[in-house]
């Protein structure tokens, strides 16, 4: 990607982001009400859109070769475990960050 | 001398709201900027884009973005599908966020998932201005995003030891507020809608443009089961 072409993919970024967090306040003004559609969707998107992330950042692991994506199962499951037990955000990420990177450098 | 209603004031009294963003911030931010300068970008590129975009996820995103082939559009569309939840914090801020004069702007375009939930939990101090308490609470988080962004950028080059393995914290993030939401849900469908969509769109479409499909997908269940599912109840 040349620098342009890196300028406007951020560009990009930066102009859905300004889209998706002013355009609430420029549809409802200070006197109207939210419609129900809209509060409910608020409501029930979150965890539909971080299942998706997470199957995003999944999407290249292939289970029929190479490490068949034991590494990331693992570091999953730690994440899973750590933040059941503790539920500490910091402390789920960190654990299962350091185990994924132990298992893709001195296992895998 | 200092007046209640001054900003040395509001930022005195939104700082301790602010801790554990801090601490989240900074180690994700400096993550982040450890991982895009071992990506092969300069630090410059995480401090800009943290002034510019602030927020998170996306940018993490936008590391691989940069990585593969020129797409504009397909970046733009997935930046609005990651960025999507913003919309409806900025719904739920709409009253806080109501006669606050010209800092509303800065309020609307510093909209984090941790700002709002500060902005959306604590109680603005008694006798000092609103506006002025959300002001000193955005900036001081956006502060702590680009000093941890710029400051991993820095360091990347200097790492000692091996960071293969380190992008995983973006998973790891992920899974987290997964777990959060799923914790807070008294059933599970937008969950399972959400897993089923877009492992089904994976499958069907390939890695590479399943992220769209997905989301018509989600987006189509949610409305067409939208009385089980709020007849289910759970939601916040």
């Amino acid at each position: 990607m040349s620098l342009s072409e890196e300028i406007i993919t951020i560009s990009m970024c930066v102009i859905a982001t300004l889209i998706t967090r002013f355009l609430p306040f420029v549809l409802f003004s200070e006197k109207n009400k939210t419609p129900k559609f809209i509060q409910y969707l608020g409501k029930a998107l979150p965890a539909a859109i971080f299942a998706l992330l997470i199957v995003y950042c999944l999407k290249n692991v292939d289970i029929t070769s190479g490490s068949y994506g034991i590494p990331e199962a693992a570091a999953v499951f730690v994440v899973t475990v750590l933040h059941l037990w503790k539920r500490k955000i910091l402390l789920s990420m960190a654990g299962g960050t350091f185990c994924y990177m132990l298992l893709v450098q001195l296992v895998f | 001398m200092d007046k209640k209603g001054s900003f040395s004031s509001a930022f005195r009294a939104a700082f301790p709201h602010t801790i554990p963003v801090m601490t989240g911030y900074l180690f994700l931010g400096i993550s982040y900027g450890i991982y895009m300068k071992v990506s092969g970008f300069s630090f410059l590129y995480p401090m800009f884009m943290a002034i510019t975009i602030f927020g998170g996820s996306l940018e993490f995103l936008a590391v691989s973005l940069l990585m593969s082939t020129f797409a504009p559009l397909q970046t733009f569309l997935m930046a609005l599908v990651i960025q999507a939840r913003h919309l409806f914090y900025g719904l739920a801020m709409l009253e806080k966020y109501k006669n606050t004069g010209l800092k509303k702007l800065y309020l609307i375009f510093a909209l984090t998932d941790e700002t709002f939930s500060v902005n959306c939990s604590a109680p603005v101090p008694e006798g000092l201005d609103k506006g002025k308490f959300y002001f000193a609470v955005s900036l001081l988080d956006q502060c702590y995003w680009v000093s941890g962004a710029t400051i991993g950028g820095i360091l990347g080059s200097f790492i000692p030891f091996n960071t293969e393995g380190l992008d995983f914290v973006m998973t790891a993030m992920f899974v987290v507020i997964f777990i959060e939401q799923w914790l807070k849900e008294k059933k599970h469908y937008t969950a399972f809608i959400g897993v089923l969509s877009s492992v089904l769109c994976l499958l069907l479409f390939g890695a590479d443009s399943f992220i769209i499909p997905s989301m018509v997908c989600i987006f189509t269940m949610l409305t067409l089961f939208r009385k089980p599912i709020e007849k289910a109840g759970g939601l916040e």
